[in-house]
């Protein structure tokens, strides 16, 4: 390549590594609640999980023969790590955050060049395979048992939980919102008579409720993402049609049968809604680049969302939504792009005597 | 055509623009100092030819390079004094290649030609389009927005024009002497538009001048109120609004075509310091021999704005501002954005706007990293463009897949590269897949011409035979008649085909 310096010879001053650090900054909240409400064993599985991805990505880069500093340095492997604890079951035991880490990393990207290179979001691959190989550490919800409660394990507890599984699963197990939502309706009750018993719209917004270590919080997830879209450091594209979509849908459905279908509130408030709208499919590796495609992008995440949340099995919707649509990034880069200046939208040249274009 | 409201331009983006050190720094003349170095390839297009010889003694404004056939302007002595040499000189450009210069020894008279033409003094309505577009040729002006383009070329190219924009964008952060020109000149450079619009017999004229220089667009407004000149237009503070095509899009809403340009749909654009050059040309008789410059950068100690005799090297302006506070990390000719590696010695061009010395905290030099396809120089291309696949593909060597991506349509504004989180040379990858892509045609068309000549060879060498065929047959039946008639002649039979040998040989 050249070796001459071309211009631009200045440039603005968000980098990749700050572009990370942003959005670790902006999870911090849900994940301070998340440690809050669960208590120690959250924050172990946290640590657990961050420590393995950066030795992970260490690894990868020696592997690939890349400088291994800078690669870590990035903190792209750090974003990974963290959003996949936040999606964990809170009370999971220390290798869930190893086996998870590894995945995320190695599988997640590694396998594919590196930072940048992954058709899919590294956390996801890493929630999904969890789940296949571990159905029972993965939908093993807490009660919320707040720091400083009655209820919560002391730290000395919290490492028998983490390291040797001695928790009393029988004492502390909880069900979801969208898990009662299911069970009640394949036992042929209706959706709006079972859900009061566990879900109220007031802890929902807060996040006070049995499930992943920091989705719950909708407030503070929304808050955090926010942040990102006022600092440009995520398409506000994503959230907003994502979300837009979601609410949509579950409305329409909502309005012909209120027994079969749940309202908008329990979809973007109740599950990880948030957490991917704001933090998993705005990834920007595994996203499209155009404002268009990203809109296409976010509808159907919604969608498939919204599909197997009412249809599927899995309690794993976004995730499913997430991997599902990036497999579609390539596709829709292809085929939704801008318009080029002076040319008409299939790349022929205007023609120069027509008024504008 | 002109629109009553601006179009706000797809993409771009908000650079930094730091121009206060140097927007309330009058524009001050700078005198001819040790020696001059006048370049002859100062313009788009063939170098001029010396009009001079080392040794002779030339007045100021004296044509000393007249233009080469074609697309060339003419180059004059920006002072008085003596031709000490006549050779290659570095030029304003990172390649650090040498171009013919004309190295000129002031004698500190600024003794005036005594053949200047005379000023044009009608009211521009009156005056006959073809002698301004002579007289903007005979005074070597081109383009002064810093593509160097002649002017002239521009004014006489035969096509109608409707409309005539001026440039007053200056988008490229420190620049302001286009600023300053139009806050000191403004009544020059309505009268050069108003001359430009006559030659071009356009119907309709705007300046466009980027909103934040409220005190040129009140200078120019003033102007054109006096003159009854044409409308100014205030545009967003954006880069690339200066670009051509972008400034045609926000004053009239159309595109110019990919590959067209901007006159096949009636519209020709001029920077103000060109109106300026052709007033100055029109009504004074001045050749183009000077010009503005913003010398700037935080590692000059006082950043200011100068009138420039052409040819003055880059090192002596940097003095002139009081020299360099600090090593500089880079020095530019030009602007920060599109702006070029400049070796010191380098005399002032007639394309020179800035002369700008970067510390390394202005530059923000950043590690490299992979791109993560966040879409960022998507959103900022101005063009449409998808630069982060036109660049993987120009890193992976897919040229083809490059150039289907848009890099011909790339106007290498470097937006794209500005807002990178990666920090990647995406604008060098593009040069670099232009340079291998035209490296690609030549060979092409090289193989394809030898394999031409190898067919023509064959095709020749195939009927040399069949001639050859022919002859010895023709032989032959001479013989046989001959031998029938009993005579003898075999002598010119024999030399044909000496002949033909010669002949293929060719």
């Amino acid at each position: 390549m050249s070796e001459l310096v071309a211009g631009p010879h200045t440039r603005a001053p968000l980098s990749l590594p700050t572009l990370m650090r942003q959005v670790l900054l902006a999870a911090a909240p849900a994940t301070a609640f998340g440690v809050w409400l669960y208590g120690w064993p959250a924050l172990n599985l946290l640590l657990i999980t961050l420590v393995t991805v950066v030795a992970a990505e260490a690894a990868c880069l020696r592997a690939a023969g890349r400088p291994v500093r800078s690669g870590v340095g990035d903190s792209s492997a750090l974003v990974a790590g963290w959003i996949l604890a936040m999606s964990l079951p809170p009370w999971a035991p220390w290798w869930i955050g190893v086996i998870g880490g590894l995945l995320a990393v190695i599988l997640g990207k590694g396998v594919f060049g590196g930072t940048g290179q992954n058709l899919f979001n590294p956390a996801m691959v890493a929630r999904v395979a969890l789940l296949i190989a571990f159905p029972v550490e993965m939908t093993r919800w807490v009660e919320p048992a707040p720091l400083g409660s009655a209820t919560a394990p002391g730290f000395l507890e919290s490492l028998g939980i983490t390291f040797a599984g001695a928790a009393d699963w029988d004492a502390v197990t909880g069900a979801t919102t969208l898990d009662t939502a299911r069970t009640a309706v394949t036992e042929g009750q209706s959706i709006e008579t079972a859900l009061p018993e566990a879900y109220q719209p007031a802890l929902a917004l807060l996040g006070y409720a049995p499930g992943s270590l920091a989705e719950g919080s909708a407030l503070l997830l929304a808050l955090g993402g926010l942040y990102l879209i006022y600092r440009r450091v995520i398409a506000w594209e994503i959230p907003v049609v994502m979300l837009a979509t979601l609410a949509l849908l579950a409305s329409a459905f909502h309005l012909i049968d209120p027994d079969r279908y749940a309202d908008a509130g329990v979809h973007i408030l109740a599950g990880s809604t948030l957490l991917a709208a704001f933090f998993i499919a705005t990834d920007p590796t595994t996203s499209p680049a155009t404002t268009l495609g990203r809109a296409v992008f976010a509808a159907g995440c919604a969608l498939i969302v919204w599909v197997v949340r009412t249809y599927g099995g899995y309690p794993e919707a976004t995730a499913f939504a997430v991997l599902l649509m990036n497999a579609f990034t390539p596709l829709i880069d292809h085929w939704i792009r801008p318009r080029v200046y002076g040319r008409t939208r299939l790349g022929a040249p205007l023609s120069t005597d027509r008024e504008g274009p | 055509m002109l629109l009553s409201k601006p179009k706000i331009i797809r993409g771009g983006v908000r650079t930094e623009s730091r121009k206060q050190s140097t927007a309330e720094a009058p524009l001050e003349p700078l005198r001819a100092g040790q020696r001059l170095y006048v370049s002859l390839a100062q313009h788009i297009g063939a170098p001029a030819l010396p009009a001079v010889a080392p040794g002779q003694d030339v007045a100021k404004g004296q044509c000393i390079g007249t233009p080469e056939a074609g697309l060339s302007a003419a180059v004059h002595a920006p002072t008085s004094g003596r031709v000490v040499a006549i050779d290659r000189h570095p030029a304003p450009h990172p390649s650090g290649l040498t171009v013919p210069t004309v190295i000129i020894e002031p004698d500190g008279e600024e003794r005036w030609a005594p053949q200047l033409p005379d000023p044009m003094t009608a009211p521009a309505g009156q005056l006959d389009p073809t002698a301004i577009a002579t007289r903007v040729a005979e005074a070597g002006i081109v383009g002064m927005g810093g593509a160097a383009f002649p002017a002239a070329v521009k004014l006489g190219a035969g096509q109608p024009v409707a409309t005539l924009i001026l440039n007053g964008g200056e988008c490229e952060p420190y620049l302001t002497c286009d600023d300053r020109l139009m806050r000191e000149r403004a009544a020059g450079i309505i009268d050069g538009a108003q001359l430009m619009a006559r030659a071009l017999g356009a119907e309709r004229t705007a300046i466009g001048v980027e909103d934040n220089k409220p005190e040129a667009i009140h200078a120019l407004r003033r102007a054109t109120d006096a003159l009854g000149g044409p409308d100014v237009v205030p545009v967003p503070s954006l880069w690339p609004q200066g670009s051509e095509k972008h400034l045609i899009y926000t004053l009239t809403g159309r595109e110019v075509p990919a590959g067209a340009r901007a006159a096949d749909i009636g519209v020709v654009v001029h920077n103000v310091g060109t109106a300026y050059a052709v007033h100055r040309a029109a009504r004074h008789g001045r050749p183009l021999i000077s010009r503005p410059i913003t010398v700037g950068g935080g590692a000059v100690a006082e950043p200011t704005n100068f009138e420039v005799p052409l040819g003055l090297p880059l090192q002596a302006l940097l003095e002139a501002a009081g020299g360099l506070r600090e090593d500089p990390a880079r020095v530019l000719a030009g602007g920060p954005m599109m702006g070029q590696v400049a070796p010191l010695e380098a005399g002032v061009a007639k394309g020179t706007n800035g002369v700008i010395a970067l510390t390394a905290a202005e530059i923000r030099e950043a590690e490299g990293r992979p791109c993560i396809r966040c879409g960022r120089c998507v959103d900022a291309c101005p063009m449409g463009l998808m630069p982060f696949e036109i660049a993987n593909r120009a890193a992976a060597g897919d040229v083809d897949g490059a150039a289907a991506s848009g890099l011909m349509d790339c106007l290498t504004c470097g937006s794209c590269a500005y807002v990178c989180p990666s920090a990647r040379p995406l604008v060098q990858l593009f040069h670099h897949a232009r340079g291998q892509r035209a490296e690609q045609a030549a060979a092409k068309e090289r193989s394809e011409l030898q394999r031409r000549m190898a067919e023509q060879r064959a095709e020749r060498q195939r009927r040399e035979q069949e001639r050859k065929k022919a002859a010895a047959a023709a032989r032959r039946r001479q013989r046989a008649q001959q031998k029938a008639a009993g005579g003898d002649s075999e002598s010119p039979a024999q030399e044909q085909p000496q002949n033909e040998e010669k002949e293929t040989q060719t």
